[in-house]
Protein backbone atom coordinates (compact mmCIF):
# COMPACT_ATOMS: atom_id res chain seq x y z
CA UNK A 1 0.00 0.00 0.00
CA UNK A 2 1.37 3.34 -0.93
CA UNK A 3 2.10 5.45 2.20
CA UNK A 4 0.13 8.42 2.92
CA UNK A 5 3.38 10.64 3.80
CA UNK A 6 6.80 9.12 3.05
CA UNK A 7 10.12 10.77 4.10
CA UNK A 8 13.45 9.72 3.31
CA UNK A 9 17.11 10.81 4.40
CA UNK A 10 15.37 14.34 5.40
CA UNK A 11 18.10 16.64 6.28
CA UNK A 12 17.85 20.71 6.63
CA UNK A 13 21.12 22.76 7.86
CA UNK A 14 20.07 26.48 8.57
CA UNK A 15 21.81 29.64 7.24
CA UNK A 16 23.53 29.85 10.29
CA UNK A 17 24.74 26.49 10.20
CA UNK A 18 22.88 24.62 12.35
CA UNK A 19 21.40 20.89 11.66
CA UNK A 20 17.92 21.02 12.45
CA UNK A 21 17.57 17.19 11.15
CA UNK A 22 19.84 14.78 10.74
CA UNK A 23 18.51 12.32 7.72
CA UNK A 24 15.46 11.16 9.10
CA UNK A 25 13.11 8.73 7.76
CA UNK A 26 9.45 8.39 8.61
CA UNK A 27 6.49 6.40 7.00
CA UNK A 28 2.72 6.98 7.66
CA UNK A 29 0.09 4.32 6.59
CA UNK A 30 -3.24 5.36 5.15
CA UNK A 31 -5.74 6.14 7.83
CA UNK A 32 -3.26 6.25 10.27
CA UNK A 33 -3.20 8.98 13.26
CA UNK A 34 0.00 9.37 13.77
CA UNK A 35 2.23 11.83 16.67
CA UNK A 36 5.24 13.18 16.11
CA UNK A 37 6.61 13.66 19.77
CA UNK A 38 9.54 15.91 20.93
CA UNK A 39 11.10 18.40 22.90
CA UNK A 40 11.04 22.08 21.84
CA UNK A 41 13.79 22.41 19.24
CA UNK A 42 14.29 18.62 18.37
CA UNK A 43 12.77 19.23 14.69
CA UNK A 44 8.99 18.48 14.54
CA UNK A 45 7.92 22.02 12.71
CA UNK A 46 10.63 21.96 10.92
CA UNK A 47 9.40 18.46 9.14
CA UNK A 48 6.40 19.81 9.04
CA UNK A 49 7.62 23.05 7.64
CA UNK A 50 8.97 20.55 4.87
CA UNK A 51 6.25 18.64 4.09
CA UNK A 52 3.86 21.40 3.28
CA UNK A 53 6.70 23.15 1.83
CA UNK A 54 6.95 26.32 4.04
CA UNK A 55 10.55 25.36 4.60
CA UNK A 56 13.15 24.35 1.93
CA UNK A 57 15.13 20.99 2.84
CA UNK A 58 18.60 20.53 2.29
CA UNK A 59 18.28 16.90 1.24
CA UNK A 60 16.09 13.94 1.55
CA UNK A 61 12.48 13.10 -0.11
CA UNK A 62 9.23 13.53 0.52
CA UNK A 63 5.93 11.69 -0.72
CA UNK A 64 2.86 12.10 -0.10
CA UNK A 65 0.70 9.35 -0.98
CA UNK A 66 3.24 8.05 -3.62
CA UNK A 67 3.99 11.68 -5.05
CA UNK A 68 6.67 13.67 -5.14
CA UNK A 69 7.00 17.05 -3.77
CA UNK A 70 9.36 18.15 -5.61
CA UNK A 71 8.57 17.17 -9.27
CA UNK A 72 4.60 17.21 -8.34
CA UNK A 73 4.31 20.07 -6.00
CA UNK A 74 0.73 20.98 -7.07
CA UNK A 75 -0.60 17.17 -7.01
CA UNK A 76 1.32 16.81 -3.90
CA UNK A 77 0.15 20.05 -1.87
CA UNK A 78 -3.80 18.93 -2.90
CA UNK A 79 -3.23 16.28 -1.04
CA UNK A 80 -2.45 17.97 2.06
CA UNK A 81 -3.71 20.18 4.74
CA UNK A 82 -1.84 22.07 7.49
CA UNK A 83 -2.54 23.49 11.08
CA UNK A 84 0.10 25.21 11.99
CA UNK A 85 1.39 26.37 15.78
CA UNK A 86 1.42 30.11 14.81
CA UNK A 87 -1.74 31.87 14.12
CA UNK A 88 -1.35 32.73 10.45
CA UNK A 89 -4.22 34.10 8.64
CA UNK A 90 -5.19 37.91 8.08
CA UNK A 91 -6.93 39.30 11.66
CA UNK A 92 -9.09 41.83 9.67
CA UNK A 93 -10.94 38.73 7.30
CA UNK A 94 -13.81 37.79 8.53
CA UNK A 95 -14.15 34.11 9.37
CA UNK A 96 -15.97 32.67 6.53
CA UNK A 97 -14.28 34.77 3.69
CA UNK A 98 -10.66 33.08 5.26
CA UNK A 99 -11.99 29.69 4.33
CA UNK A 100 -13.38 30.36 1.08
CA UNK A 101 -10.26 32.29 0.00
CA UNK A 102 -8.27 29.11 1.12
CA UNK A 103 -10.89 26.96 -1.20
CA UNK A 104 -10.23 29.55 -3.94
CA UNK A 105 -6.29 28.75 -3.55
CA UNK A 106 -7.06 25.03 -4.23
CA UNK A 107 -8.88 25.52 -7.23
CA UNK A 108 -12.26 25.27 -5.30
CA UNK A 109 -14.95 27.51 -7.09
CA UNK A 110 -17.07 29.77 -4.32
CA UNK A 111 -19.95 28.18 -3.76
CA UNK A 112 -18.69 24.82 -3.23
CA UNK A 113 -16.14 26.44 -0.76
CA UNK A 114 -18.91 27.58 0.66
CA UNK A 115 -21.04 24.61 1.70
CA UNK A 116 -17.49 23.32 2.61
CA UNK A 117 -16.46 26.07 4.98
CA UNK A 118 -20.70 25.97 6.26
CA UNK A 119 -20.12 22.69 7.21
CA UNK A 120 -16.73 22.53 8.80
CA UNK A 121 -17.65 25.44 11.02
CA UNK A 122 -20.70 23.97 12.22
CA UNK A 123 -18.80 20.96 12.81
CA UNK A 124 -16.26 22.79 15.07
CA UNK A 125 -19.02 25.36 16.36
CA UNK A 126 -18.53 28.67 15.15
CA UNK A 127 -20.78 29.20 12.46
CA UNK A 128 -22.40 31.51 14.35
CA UNK A 129 -19.11 33.71 14.15
CA UNK A 130 -18.32 33.23 10.50
CA UNK A 131 -19.38 36.79 9.77
CA UNK A 132 -16.96 37.83 12.75
CA UNK A 133 -13.26 39.36 11.52
CA UNK A 134 -10.79 36.46 12.92
CA UNK A 135 -9.42 38.96 15.36
CA UNK A 136 -12.59 38.94 17.66
CA UNK A 137 -12.03 35.42 17.99
CA UNK A 138 -10.97 33.94 21.32
CA UNK A 139 -7.82 32.09 21.21
CA UNK A 140 -9.68 28.53 20.99
CA UNK A 141 -11.46 30.04 18.41
CA UNK A 142 -8.83 30.77 16.09
CA UNK A 143 -7.21 27.42 16.81
CA UNK A 144 -10.74 25.56 15.00
CA UNK A 145 -11.04 28.32 12.33
CA UNK A 146 -7.25 26.97 11.14
CA UNK A 147 -8.64 23.41 11.67
CA UNK A 148 -11.65 24.39 9.44
CA UNK A 149 -9.62 26.34 7.02
CA UNK A 150 -7.21 23.25 6.56
CA UNK A 151 -9.94 20.74 5.52
CA UNK A 152 -11.87 22.65 2.95
CA UNK A 153 -10.22 21.18 0.09
CA UNK A 154 -10.81 17.71 1.46
CA UNK A 155 -7.02 16.96 1.96
CA UNK A 156 -6.26 13.33 2.37
CA UNK A 157 -3.37 14.04 4.89
CA UNK A 158 -3.77 16.28 7.71
CA UNK A 159 -1.18 17.88 9.68
CA UNK A 160 -1.67 19.43 13.43
CA UNK A 161 1.19 21.29 14.54
CA UNK A 162 0.07 21.57 18.83
CA UNK A 163 -3.88 22.07 17.63
CA UNK A 164 -4.59 22.30 21.12
CA UNK A 165 -2.08 24.50 22.69
CA UNK A 166 -3.83 27.28 24.79
CA UNK A 167 -7.07 25.58 24.28
CA UNK A 168 -9.37 24.88 28.01
CA UNK A 169 -10.00 20.82 28.43
CA UNK A 170 -13.31 21.37 28.21
CA UNK A 171 -12.86 22.35 23.80
CA UNK A 172 -9.72 19.84 23.96
CA UNK A 173 -11.71 17.25 24.26
CA UNK A 174 -14.31 18.43 21.67
CA UNK A 175 -11.64 18.88 19.24
CA UNK A 176 -10.33 15.74 20.13
CA UNK A 177 -14.25 14.22 19.06
CA UNK A 178 -13.70 16.22 15.97
CA UNK A 179 -10.96 14.50 15.22
CA UNK A 180 -11.02 11.02 15.86
CA UNK A 181 -14.31 11.52 13.24
CA UNK A 182 -12.69 13.22 10.53
CA UNK A 183 -9.82 10.31 10.76
CA UNK A 184 -12.61 7.48 11.20
CA UNK A 185 -14.00 9.01 8.30
CA UNK A 186 -10.77 8.45 6.18
CA UNK A 187 -8.10 11.51 6.89
CA UNK A 188 -4.46 10.70 7.89
CA UNK A 189 -3.87 12.67 10.65
CA UNK A 190 -0.43 13.53 12.25
CA UNK A 191 -0.22 15.31 15.37
CA UNK A 192 2.78 16.97 17.00
CA UNK A 193 1.62 18.21 20.75
CA UNK A 194 2.78 18.69 24.26
CA UNK A 195 0.29 17.25 25.93
CA UNK A 196 1.20 13.66 25.52
CA UNK A 197 -2.03 12.46 27.02
CA UNK A 198 -3.36 13.91 23.80
CA UNK A 199 -1.11 11.74 22.01
CA UNK A 200 -2.22 8.47 24.04
CA UNK A 201 -5.87 9.09 23.77
CA UNK A 202 -5.58 10.01 20.02
CA UNK A 203 -2.97 8.20 18.30
CA UNK A 204 -2.02 4.48 17.21
CA UNK A 205 1.35 5.08 16.05
CA UNK A 206 4.44 7.32 17.19
CA UNK A 207 7.76 8.79 16.45
CA UNK A 208 9.60 10.70 19.08
CA UNK A 209 12.10 12.80 17.63
CA UNK A 210 15.27 14.63 19.27
CA UNK A 211 17.60 16.57 18.35
CA UNK A 212 16.53 16.14 14.59
CA UNK A 213 16.93 12.72 15.08
CA UNK A 214 14.06 10.15 14.91
CA UNK A 215 14.31 7.65 18.20
CA UNK A 216 11.70 6.00 18.47
CA UNK A 217 8.99 4.80 15.59
CA UNK A 218 6.47 2.20 16.94
CA UNK A 219 2.57 1.99 17.75
CA UNK A 220 1.38 3.20 21.29
CA UNK A 221 0.61 0.42 22.54
CA UNK A 222 4.15 -1.05 21.57
CA UNK A 223 5.78 1.85 22.95
CA UNK A 224 3.70 1.48 26.42
CA UNK A 225 4.79 -1.94 26.85
CA UNK A 226 8.06 -0.53 27.09
CA UNK A 227 7.05 0.96 30.65
CA UNK A 228 8.70 -0.65 33.61
CA UNK A 229 7.66 1.02 36.43
CA UNK A 230 5.06 3.30 37.30
CA UNK A 231 4.16 5.89 39.79
CA UNK A 232 0.44 5.63 41.84
CA UNK A 233 -0.39 8.19 43.95
CA UNK A 234 -3.13 7.12 46.73
CA UNK A 235 -5.01 8.65 48.61
CA UNK A 236 -6.19 7.46 52.38
CA UNK A 237 -9.11 8.55 54.66
CA UNK A 238 -7.44 8.54 58.02
CA UNK A 239 -4.17 10.95 58.86
CA UNK A 240 -0.52 9.93 57.87
CA UNK A 241 2.41 10.83 59.78
CA UNK A 242 4.85 8.74 57.54
CA UNK A 243 4.55 6.96 54.21
CA UNK A 244 3.30 3.02 55.08
CA UNK A 245 6.25 0.62 54.68
CA UNK A 246 4.80 -1.64 52.52
CA UNK A 247 7.49 -4.29 51.40
CA UNK A 248 8.98 -4.80 47.72
CA UNK A 249 7.21 -1.26 47.62
CA UNK A 250 8.59 2.29 47.65
CA UNK A 251 6.50 4.30 49.10
CA UNK A 252 6.90 8.11 49.84
CA UNK A 253 4.86 10.80 52.00
CA UNK A 254 3.18 13.30 50.01
CA UNK A 255 0.64 15.03 52.74
CA UNK A 256 -1.13 14.00 55.70
CA UNK A 257 -3.50 11.97 53.59
CA UNK A 258 -1.57 10.79 50.31
CA UNK A 259 1.60 8.66 49.54
CA UNK A 260 3.12 7.75 46.04
CA UNK A 261 4.00 4.38 45.35
CA UNK A 262 6.37 2.91 43.04
CA UNK A 263 5.24 0.07 40.78
CA UNK A 264 7.32 -2.45 38.88
CA UNK A 265 6.35 -3.76 35.48
CA UNK A 266 4.97 -7.12 36.62
CA UNK A 267 4.47 -6.42 40.52
CA UNK A 268 1.38 -7.63 41.62
CA UNK A 269 -0.85 -5.26 43.91
CA UNK A 270 -2.43 -7.92 45.59
CA UNK A 271 0.03 -7.45 48.31
CA UNK A 272 0.15 -3.85 48.43
CA UNK A 273 -3.38 -3.58 49.59
CA UNK A 274 -3.16 -6.67 51.67
CA UNK A 275 0.19 -5.16 53.69
CA UNK A 276 -1.76 -1.74 53.82
CA UNK A 277 -5.23 -3.24 54.70
CA UNK A 278 -3.28 -4.58 57.70
CA UNK A 279 -1.69 -1.84 59.08
CA UNK A 280 -5.49 -0.29 58.99
CA UNK A 281 -4.52 2.33 55.98
CA UNK A 282 -7.89 2.56 54.13
CA UNK A 283 -7.30 3.71 50.27
CA UNK A 284 -10.04 5.58 48.58
CA UNK A 285 -8.72 6.55 45.37
CA UNK A 286 -6.05 5.94 43.62
CA UNK A 287 -4.57 7.61 40.19
CA UNK A 288 -1.43 8.09 38.14
CA UNK A 289 1.20 10.53 38.91
CA UNK A 290 1.86 11.36 35.21
CA UNK A 291 0.84 10.01 32.02
CA UNK A 292 2.39 6.75 31.13
CA UNK A 293 3.29 8.05 27.96
CA UNK A 294 5.25 11.47 29.36
CA UNK A 295 7.09 8.74 31.62
CA UNK A 296 8.39 7.25 28.74
CA UNK A 297 9.23 10.23 26.57
CA UNK A 298 10.75 11.81 29.75
CA UNK A 299 13.03 8.63 29.85
CA UNK A 300 13.71 8.60 25.78
CA UNK A 301 14.50 12.22 25.29
CA UNK A 302 16.64 11.92 28.82
CA UNK A 303 18.57 8.78 27.71
CA UNK A 304 18.84 10.40 23.81
CA UNK A 305 20.57 13.72 25.68
CA UNK A 306 22.96 11.31 28.19
CA UNK A 307 24.11 9.38 24.99
CA UNK A 308 24.84 12.57 23.20
CA UNK A 309 26.58 13.88 26.21
CA UNK A 310 28.80 10.69 25.87
CA UNK A 311 29.52 10.74 21.92
CA UNK A 312 30.85 14.72 22.59
CA UNK A 313 33.18 13.50 24.93
CA UNK B 1 -3.61 22.40 -10.90
CA UNK B 2 -5.32 22.43 -14.36
CA UNK B 3 -6.01 26.27 -16.26
CA UNK B 4 -9.56 25.99 -14.58
CA UNK B 5 -8.80 26.03 -10.84
CA UNK B 6 -5.72 28.47 -12.05
CA UNK B 7 -8.38 30.79 -12.69
CA UNK B 8 -10.54 30.25 -9.83
CA UNK B 9 -6.89 30.67 -7.35
CA UNK B 10 -6.56 34.25 -9.63
CA UNK B 11 -10.11 35.31 -9.06
CA UNK B 12 -10.11 34.83 -6.18
CA UNK B 13 -6.82 36.52 -4.95
CA UNK B 14 -7.97 39.04 -7.02
CA UNK B 15 -11.26 39.68 -5.62
CA UNK B 16 -9.70 39.59 -2.10
CA UNK B 17 -6.87 42.26 -2.77
CA UNK B 18 -9.44 44.83 -4.25
CA UNK B 19 -11.93 43.82 -1.56
CA UNK B 20 -9.20 44.78 0.94
CA UNK B 21 -8.85 47.98 -0.51
CA UNK B 22 -12.07 48.92 -0.64
CA UNK B 23 -12.90 47.65 2.49
CA UNK B 24 -10.12 50.83 3.72
CA UNK B 25 -11.03 52.92 1.63
CA UNK B 26 -10.89 55.59 3.78
CA UNK B 27 -6.80 55.40 3.36
CA UNK B 28 -6.90 53.90 0.34
CA UNK B 29 -9.26 55.64 -1.85
CA UNK B 30 -9.97 59.18 -0.35
CA UNK B 31 -6.57 59.94 0.37
CA UNK B 32 -5.18 60.96 -2.81
CA UNK B 33 -8.94 61.99 -4.00
CA UNK B 34 -7.96 64.64 -1.44
CA UNK B 35 -4.66 65.38 -2.36
CA UNK B 36 -5.10 65.83 -6.46
CA UNK B 37 -8.07 67.98 -5.71
CA UNK B 38 -5.81 70.24 -3.68
CA UNK B 39 -3.02 70.32 -6.61
CA UNK B 40 -5.92 71.39 -8.98
CA UNK B 41 -7.14 74.26 -7.04
CA UNK B 42 -3.80 75.66 -6.42
CA UNK B 43 -1.68 74.37 -9.49
CA UNK B 44 -4.73 74.77 -11.94
CA UNK B 45 -6.86 77.52 -10.59
CA UNK B 46 -4.89 80.01 -8.30
CA UNK B 47 -0.93 79.55 -9.60
CA UNK B 48 -2.01 78.29 -13.30
CA UNK B 49 -3.39 81.45 -14.53
CA UNK B 50 -0.47 83.34 -13.65
CA UNK B 51 1.64 80.74 -15.15
CA UNK B 52 0.00 80.82 -18.57
CA UNK B 53 0.14 78.32 -21.66
CA UNK B 54 2.39 75.39 -21.73
CA UNK B 55 3.08 73.33 -24.63
CA UNK B 56 0.00 75.13 -26.32
CA UNK B 57 -2.72 74.15 -23.39
CA UNK B 58 -3.86 75.96 -20.44
CA UNK B 59 -1.16 74.84 -17.41
CA UNK B 60 -4.28 72.80 -15.71
CA UNK B 61 -4.86 70.97 -18.63
CA UNK B 62 -0.89 70.62 -19.09
CA UNK B 63 -0.54 69.21 -15.62
CA UNK B 64 -3.37 66.96 -15.13
CA UNK B 65 -2.02 63.87 -17.20
CA UNK B 66 1.03 64.03 -15.01
CA UNK B 67 -0.56 64.17 -11.83
CA UNK B 68 -3.39 61.38 -12.74
CA UNK B 69 -0.37 59.30 -13.75
CA UNK B 70 1.48 60.69 -10.60
CA UNK B 71 -2.16 58.87 -8.70
CA UNK B 72 -1.92 55.43 -10.58
CA UNK B 73 2.21 54.92 -10.19
CA UNK B 74 2.16 55.78 -6.08
CA UNK B 75 -1.30 53.78 -5.68
CA UNK B 76 -0.14 50.47 -7.55
CA UNK B 77 2.97 50.39 -5.51
CA UNK B 78 1.69 50.94 -2.12
CA UNK B 79 -1.27 48.84 -2.53
CA UNK B 80 1.00 45.89 -3.16
CA UNK B 81 4.07 47.08 -0.73
CA UNK B 82 1.14 47.01 2.12
CA UNK B 83 -1.13 44.41 1.00
CA UNK B 84 1.96 41.82 0.46
CA UNK B 85 3.83 42.86 3.13
CA UNK B 86 1.21 42.63 5.94
CA UNK B 87 0.81 39.10 4.69
CA UNK B 88 4.29 38.41 5.02
CA UNK B 89 3.95 40.25 8.59
CA UNK B 90 0.59 38.34 9.64
CA UNK B 91 2.09 35.19 8.64
CA UNK B 92 -0.95 34.97 6.29
CA UNK B 93 1.07 34.42 3.17
CA UNK B 94 1.19 30.96 4.42
CA UNK B 95 -1.99 30.31 2.81
CA UNK B 96 -0.83 30.74 -0.13
CA UNK B 97 2.63 29.14 0.12
CA UNK B 98 1.03 25.69 1.10
CA UNK B 99 -1.77 25.89 -1.63
CA UNK B 100 -0.66 24.38 -4.84
CA UNK B 101 -1.57 27.70 -6.82
CA UNK B 102 1.65 28.15 -8.95
CA UNK B 103 4.01 31.28 -8.37
CA UNK B 104 2.99 33.44 -11.59
CA UNK B 105 -0.13 33.30 -10.42
CA UNK B 106 0.07 34.46 -7.11
CA UNK B 107 2.27 37.35 -8.40
CA UNK B 108 -0.27 37.94 -10.88
CA UNK B 109 -3.34 38.34 -8.15
CA UNK B 110 -1.01 40.69 -6.18
CA UNK B 111 -0.28 42.72 -9.49
CA UNK B 112 -3.91 42.97 -10.53
CA UNK B 113 -4.90 43.69 -7.12
CA UNK B 114 -2.14 46.67 -7.40
CA UNK B 115 -3.09 47.82 -10.68
CA UNK B 116 -6.95 47.71 -9.95
CA UNK B 117 -6.39 50.26 -7.03
CA UNK B 118 -3.81 52.48 -9.04
CA UNK B 119 -6.58 52.41 -11.97
CA UNK B 120 -9.36 52.99 -9.29
CA UNK B 121 -7.52 56.18 -7.96
CA UNK B 122 -6.48 57.11 -11.52
CA UNK B 123 -9.99 57.49 -12.84
CA UNK B 124 -11.51 59.13 -9.59
CA UNK B 125 -9.05 61.51 -10.08
CA UNK B 126 -9.76 62.27 -13.78
CA UNK B 127 -13.27 62.19 -12.75
CA UNK B 128 -12.18 65.25 -10.21
CA UNK B 129 -10.05 67.03 -13.09
CA UNK B 130 -13.31 67.67 -14.85
CA UNK B 131 -14.19 69.49 -12.47
CA UNK B 132 -11.79 71.91 -13.24
CA UNK B 133 -11.00 71.57 -16.59
CA UNK B 134 -11.90 69.78 -19.81
CA UNK B 135 -9.94 67.27 -21.13
CA UNK B 136 -9.39 65.77 -24.68
CA UNK B 137 -8.51 61.99 -25.68
CA UNK B 138 -5.83 62.79 -28.57
CA UNK B 139 -5.40 58.81 -28.53
CA UNK B 140 -7.49 56.00 -26.88
CA UNK B 141 -5.00 53.69 -27.74
CA UNK B 142 -1.66 55.17 -26.31
CA UNK B 143 -3.53 56.39 -22.91
CA UNK B 144 -4.52 52.19 -22.21
CA UNK B 145 -1.36 51.18 -23.06
CA UNK B 146 0.86 53.22 -21.46
CA UNK B 147 -1.21 53.25 -18.07
CA UNK B 148 -1.66 49.95 -18.27
CA UNK B 149 2.08 49.22 -18.52
CA UNK B 150 2.61 51.82 -16.05
CA UNK B 151 0.51 50.62 -13.77
CA UNK B 152 1.56 47.00 -13.85
CA UNK B 153 5.47 48.46 -13.70
CA UNK B 154 4.75 49.54 -10.62
CA UNK B 155 2.84 46.99 -8.56
CA UNK B 156 5.91 44.43 -10.00
CA UNK B 157 8.38 47.27 -8.54
CA UNK B 158 6.34 46.90 -5.39
CA UNK B 159 5.95 43.58 -4.97
CA UNK B 160 9.67 43.15 -5.22
CA UNK B 161 9.87 46.12 -2.47
CA UNK B 162 7.78 44.32 0.12
CA UNK B 163 9.48 40.64 -0.37
CA UNK B 164 12.50 42.62 0.87
CA UNK B 165 10.70 44.36 3.48
CA UNK B 166 11.76 43.53 6.98
CA UNK B 167 9.53 45.91 8.48
CA UNK B 168 7.50 48.47 7.83
CA UNK B 169 9.59 51.48 7.94
CA UNK B 170 11.53 49.37 4.91
CA UNK B 171 8.36 49.30 2.48
CA UNK B 172 8.01 53.81 3.37
CA UNK B 173 11.41 54.12 1.83
CA UNK B 174 11.44 53.63 -2.03
CA UNK B 175 8.22 55.98 -2.16
CA UNK B 176 9.21 58.40 0.59
CA UNK B 177 13.10 58.71 -0.91
CA UNK B 178 12.89 57.50 -4.57
CA UNK B 179 9.53 58.06 -6.03
CA UNK B 180 8.38 61.32 -4.79
CA UNK B 181 11.04 63.06 -6.35
CA UNK B 182 11.36 61.19 -9.52
CA UNK B 183 7.85 62.04 -9.51
CA UNK B 184 7.61 65.57 -8.92
CA UNK B 185 11.11 65.74 -11.52
CA UNK B 186 9.39 64.03 -13.35
CA UNK B 187 7.51 66.37 -15.87
CA UNK B 188 4.64 66.13 -14.07
CA UNK B 189 4.53 70.27 -13.39
CA UNK B 190 7.08 71.23 -16.17
CA UNK B 191 8.41 70.88 -19.70
CA UNK B 192 11.61 70.25 -19.92
CA UNK B 193 11.98 72.10 -22.90
CA UNK B 194 12.22 74.78 -20.15
CA UNK B 195 15.38 73.29 -18.56
CA UNK B 196 19.33 73.99 -19.85
CA UNK B 197 20.34 71.21 -22.02
CA UNK B 198 22.32 69.72 -19.23
CA UNK B 199 19.59 69.03 -17.08
CA UNK B 200 17.24 68.26 -20.03
CA UNK B 201 19.64 65.08 -20.33
CA UNK B 202 19.62 64.15 -16.66
CA UNK B 203 15.91 64.78 -16.71
CA UNK B 204 16.01 62.03 -19.45
CA UNK B 205 17.17 59.37 -17.20
CA UNK B 206 14.19 59.28 -14.58
CA UNK B 207 11.99 56.56 -15.91
CA UNK B 208 8.91 58.66 -15.18
CA UNK B 209 9.16 61.10 -17.39
CA UNK B 210 8.60 58.96 -20.46
CA UNK B 211 5.42 57.57 -18.48
CA UNK B 212 4.15 61.03 -17.51
CA UNK B 213 4.81 62.28 -20.79
CA UNK B 214 3.40 59.04 -23.28
CA UNK B 215 0.70 59.43 -20.82
CA UNK B 216 0.19 63.37 -21.62
CA UNK B 217 0.70 62.71 -25.48
CA UNK B 218 -2.21 60.07 -25.35
CA UNK B 219 -4.25 62.84 -23.79
CA UNK B 220 -2.91 66.26 -25.49
CA UNK B 221 -1.02 65.01 -28.21
CA UNK B 222 2.11 66.44 -27.30
CA UNK B 223 5.08 65.03 -25.44
CA UNK B 224 8.88 65.41 -24.60
CA UNK B 225 9.98 62.24 -25.57
CA UNK B 226 9.28 59.77 -28.19
CA UNK B 227 6.06 57.63 -27.64
CA UNK B 228 6.83 54.60 -29.27
CA UNK B 229 9.95 54.03 -27.49
CA UNK B 230 9.03 54.68 -24.10
CA UNK B 231 6.07 52.52 -24.79
CA UNK B 232 8.86 49.76 -25.85
CA UNK B 233 11.19 50.55 -22.87
CA UNK B 234 8.01 49.92 -20.66
CA UNK B 235 7.38 46.99 -22.02
CA UNK B 236 10.76 45.10 -21.42
CA UNK B 237 10.81 46.77 -17.62
CA UNK B 238 7.93 45.05 -17.10
CA UNK B 239 8.51 42.07 -18.45
CA UNK B 240 12.12 42.19 -16.31
CA UNK B 241 10.55 43.00 -13.02
CA UNK B 242 8.15 40.12 -13.73
CA UNK B 243 10.62 37.42 -14.39
CA UNK B 244 12.92 39.03 -11.11
CA UNK B 245 9.86 38.59 -9.07
CA UNK B 246 8.80 35.51 -10.25
CA UNK B 247 12.70 34.49 -9.32
CA UNK B 248 12.34 35.71 -5.93
CA UNK B 249 8.61 33.97 -5.06
CA UNK B 250 10.61 30.48 -6.46
CA UNK B 251 13.44 30.91 -4.82
CA UNK B 252 11.10 31.84 -1.48
CA UNK B 253 13.40 34.99 -0.94
CA UNK B 254 12.73 36.14 2.34
CA UNK B 255 10.02 33.69 2.39
CA UNK B 256 10.88 30.50 3.22
CA UNK B 257 13.99 29.30 5.54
Amino acid sequence: MTAALSIRNLTKTYGDGFQALKGISLEVQPGDFFALLGPNGAGKSTTIGIICSLLRKTSGAVEVFGIDTDTHFSQAKMNIGVVPQEFNFSMFEKVLDIITQQGGYYGIPVKLARERAEKYLRQLGLWDKRNTPARMLSGGMKRRLMIARALVHNPGLLILDEPTAGVDIELRRSMWDFLKQINAAGTTIILTTHYLEEAESLCRNVAIIDHGEIIKNTSIRELLKELNREVFILDCSGELTEAPAVPEFQTRLLDEHSFEVEIEKGQSLNGLFSALSSQGVNIVSMRNKANRLEELFMAMVANNQHRGQQEGE
Amino acid sequence: MNYQEQWVALYTLVSKEIRRFTRIWVQTLLPPAITMALYFVIFGKLIGSRIGDMGGFTYIQFVVPGLIMMAVLTNSYSNVTSSFFSAKFQRSVEELLVSPTPNYIILLGFCLGGMARGLGVGAIVTALSLFFTSLPVHNWAVVVTIVTLTAMLFALAGFINAVFANTFDDISIVPTFVLTPLTYLGGVFFSIDLLSEFWQGVARLNPILYMVNTFRYGLLGVSDVNVTWAIVGLVVCVVALFIIALYLLKNGTRLRA
